[in-house]
């Protein structure tokens, strides 16, 4: 399991789980779990548009990804946000749907796009993918407080000077851009399941923001880390296990929650 | 104008000795009144006083751990078939395809089975409603596009088509402009004279509604006292239910509710008027 | 007679799979104009399009077990809208986060039932017709069950019209009235997974919300009345349709021999669509 080959898997499968756990903490923050699935599955078919033009996947990955943050943020502003980001997934799947078939490699290319590959990461694309991550963290790190501030009120922010526009372009450059980066390993379904079952699952667990992100990666960690080990001895797809885990944490979260509901009540009567 | 409501001996609306809790802390205790077919009746309290639970109760939302209410003698859900109702902070989105005269027109149907066919009596019953409170100018526009003031009146409509005995409004005055505050109270205070229909507003500012109620339930620590404003906006009252001090203040027709220092009790908070703003934490 | 040759190609109408994809299709269209303007009022368009990956679990199990593909999307479809409402939350962001959780779980189950489909059957088709659709494989012993379904939809919708429009207007005035809001918001989803399971069908589940906020969507901007939204709604998802089915057809003979995929053809008149009720002049009326 700790081949050469697999190293390049656990290493990107590493750095995605901790930029998912950070990212995933805010994507349940804000209420924006439709966007976080809708970005990566309107992203995906980018790469079959860039292999269509002979250019590197990732370029076409970062297109359509770009092309999902404005269409949501434009759209955003006339229709409900739950409207507007299901448009902007139409349009971007419309025209990725020409792309996949055009390519000729429809088939195989949307099954691994769709739900992961073990072998789908190659040494090359490290530097890439470590690159993007540091970058989504700095910029995490950096606009870390006025982000928290707008994502619970945005009107507070605003008091404060923090512009909730702006704040939603951040988010959105912030999801789009761990999506491109996490889509080749975990594939692009899933890759919101990283995001949202260890972010709701820790923030049953504890009240305090930095805690409650740093416990997100950990659950994300080791979401990611048992299933590249379960989906390499069964031959099952990374996907499943994601999915599957996910689902397991966030139950596991809300059964906690009510227990200590019941245990709390008790003691006041 | 509408028909009045049936004349009988039991009181419109009779809540007896409500009690409800939610883990931890008790939101209406022992809470009795009644108020008379056609009276215009406030429920004065603070933010966070119970005045919503309140409402939920009698409307049958929420079952109270012990006490009654009953509307027109009738207890249960017999009673609650002649409650008009508007909730506090209703949001209409511009995208709702509505016009104010089908939101008027739900009111009537709005919970029977199969499609509507269109209807004259039902559109006169309509008109007749839009007509009542004002609303006929604005009767085809989108509900989404209404201004505030627009809104309620289309929703006390919606509200009064099935002549209900009572008719209750969850803090309709909030958000509104001086204007519209005016406008509504003066609409409300019609439907319960002329209509003999018994309204009953929650608001947690007592000085609009001051020239028009006859009857005031004032809540405060889960605890009612009720009355006219005369009875029941005294110091001595308001400090019982309180539980401390309380300075109740008359300024140019105007009512000032005042604690008195002590900070170790619980919040309260004031009855505002725009030149005097003291809110004690 | 040559411009109806350049517009329509030969054999159009003729054509089985033509025929029955205009029906399947046409129906997909129609009962899902209707129930999205119900799901673009309650603001549960992630439920419905959750509901649509979903039933691709459901999809790509009949492949596996040769069963007929409709009874499998709509079985889990329907699976997963109760599991939705059992969850029972009223604050849409919970709501929101559990639709993801039961997305996620639905999706990774559809990425084993794929697997095991294209290592069993060696068919690495299977993913592309359920995400995607297959509209013009449809078989056409599948009509009556189609269509029966879809008026299964329209007929529960039509019985609980007044109840759903005043319970998606605002719950308590519902309830007061004495709906049983519940009861009715169940119902909703359960017409919604029919809608999505002959939506996924014929376009695939991926694509299922273009059919099913797209034109519900447009006719928002448009219409004043329920009534009227629900008939433009179907009205353009219908056009899309069908002149997507005509479009990819007609493809066929412009690129040589590889048409264009049919589900291109219609998002992309649905976006139009869109864009242009975005013109100053039509949204005056509104």
């Amino acid at each position: 399991m700790f081949a050469s080959f697999m190293m390049n898997t656990w290493i990107v499968a590493t750095v995605v789980a901790v930029v998912a756990g950070c990212v995933g903490f805010f994507v349940v923050l804000r209420g924006a779990t439709f966007a976080a699935h809708a970005l990566p599955l309107g992203t995906f078919p980018g790469a079959a548009a860039a292999s269509l033009l002979g250019i590197n996947p990732l370029w076409g990955l970062f297109v359509f990804a770009l092309a999902g943050v404005i269409g949501i943020a434009r759209l955003g502003r006339r229709q409900r946000n739950d409207v507007a980001t299901a448009l902007t997934l139409i349009t971007l799947l419309g025209f990725g749907t020409l792309c996949l078939s055009l390519s000729g490699h429809y088939a195989q290319a949307v099954y691994g796009l769709l739900f992961g590959q073990i072998i789908g990461v190659s040494t090359a694309d490290i530097p890439p993918v470590l690159a993007i991550s540091l970058a989504v963290v700095a910029a995490i790190a950096l606009c870390v407080r006025p982000l928290l501030l707008n994502s619970v009120s945005p009107d507070l922010g605003a008091a404060r000077g923090v512009s909730s526009a702006g704040m939603d372009l951040v988010f959105l450059a912030i999801l789009a851009l761990a999506t491109a980066m996490a889509l080749p390993v975990v594939g692009a379904l899933l890759v919101f399941s990283l995001m949202v079952g260890p972010a709701s699952a820790a923030r049953s667990f504890t009240s305090r923001p930095f805690a409650a992100m740093a416990l997100s990666v950990g659950i994300a960690l080791a979401t990611v880390w048992a299933a590249i080990a379960l989906a390499y001895y069964s031959d099952w797809p990374i996907g499943f296990f994601v999915g599957t885990f996910a689902a397991l944490a966030y139950a596991a979260a809300r059964g906690w929650q009510w227990a200590s509901a019941r245990t709390g009540s008790r003691r006041l009567a | 104008m509408l028909e009045a409501a049936r004349p009988g001996t039991a009181e419109a609306l009779t809540v007896d000795r409500l009690s409800l809790s939610f883990p931890g802390h008790a939101v209406l205790r022992e809470v009795t009144f009644s108020l008379a077919q056609g009276a215009f009746c406030g429920l004065i309290g603070s933010n966070g006083s119970g005045k919503t639970t309140l409402l939920r109760t009698i409307l049958g939302f929420q079952p109270p751990q012990s006490g009654e209410v009953r509307i027109g003698g009738l207890a249960g859900p017999r009673g609650r078939s002649s409650i008009g109702y508007v909730p506090q902070k209703i949001i209409l989105d511009t995208d709702m395809p509505l016009r104010a005269r089908d939101l008027v027109a739900l009111g009537l149907d709005g919970n029977r089975l199969g499609l509507p066919f269109p209807s004259r009596a039902r559109a006169r019953r309509v008109d007749e409603m839009l007509q009542a409170v004002d609303a006929l100018a604005f009767a085809d526009q989108r509900v989404g596009n209404l201004s505030g003031g627009q809104q309620q009146r289309v929703l006390i409509a919606h509200a009064l088509i099935r002549r209900p005995r009572l008719l209750l409004l969850d803090e309709p005055l909030a958000n509104l402009d001086v204007r519209a505050v005016a406008d509504i109270v003066t609409l409300l205070r019609r439907v319960a004279v002329e209509d003999n229909i018994t309204v009953l507003v929650s608001a947690h500012d007592m000085n609009p509604l001051l020239s028009s109620m006859d009857r005031i339930v004032y809540l405060a620590n889960g605890r009612a006292a009720s009355g006219t404003t005369e009875e029941v906006v005294r110091t001595e009252v308001l400090s019982a239910l309180y539980g401390h001090h309380i300075d109740v203040i008359r300024v140019h027709g105007r009512v000032l509710v005042i604690a008195a220092g002590a900070a170790d009790e619980i919040p309260i908070a004031v009855e505002r008027h725009p030149a005097h703003v003291a809110e004690i934490p | 007679m040559s411009l109806l040759n350049a517009i329509v190609s030969p054999g159009f109408f003729t054509s089985g799979p033509v025929l029955t994809a205009a029906v399947v299709g046409g129906g997909a269209a129609i009962v899902s104009g209707l129930v999205g303007v119900f799901t673009v009022i309650r603001g549960q368009s992630f439920a419905g399009h959750s509901l649509a990956d979903v039933s691709s679990a459901g999809g790509s199990v009949s492949f596996l077990l040769g069963i007929n593909p409709l009874l499998g999307f709509l079985g889990v479809a329907v699976l997963a809208a109760g599991a939705m409402e059992l969850a029972g939350l009223r604050r849409a962001q919970e709501r929101d986060l559990v639709t993801g959780i039961v997305l996620g779980a639905g999706l990774g189950l559809t990425a084993l039932f794929l697997y095991f489909d294209m290592s069993t059957q060696s068919t690495t088709g299977a993913a592309i017709s359920v995400m995607f659709g297959s509209m013009f494989a449809i078989p056409a012993s599948l009509i009556p069950l189609s269509l029966g379904v879809g008026a299964g939809a329209v007929l529960i919708t039509g019985v609980i019209y007044r109840p759903l429009l005043l319970s998606s207007l605002h719950p308590d005035l519902a309830a007061v009235r004495g709906v049983p809001v519940r009861l009715v918001g169940l119902l909703h989803l359960l017409v919604l997974s029919l809608a999505v399971t002959l939506s996924a069908m014929t376009i695939g589940a991926i694509l299922s919300t273009a059919l099913l906020i797209g034109p519900a969507a447009t006719a928002l901007r448009l219409a004043r009345r329920p009534g009227h939204a629900i008939l433009l709604a179907m009205l353009i998802g219908l056009g899309a349709t069908w002149g997507g089915i005509l479009l990819a057809y007609d493809s066929y003979d412009w690129t040589s021999g590889h048409s264009w995929p049919v589900s291109f053809f219609i998002v992309t008149i649905i976006f139009l669509a869109y864009l242009l009720s975005g013109l100053p002049t039509l949204r005056s009326r509104a």
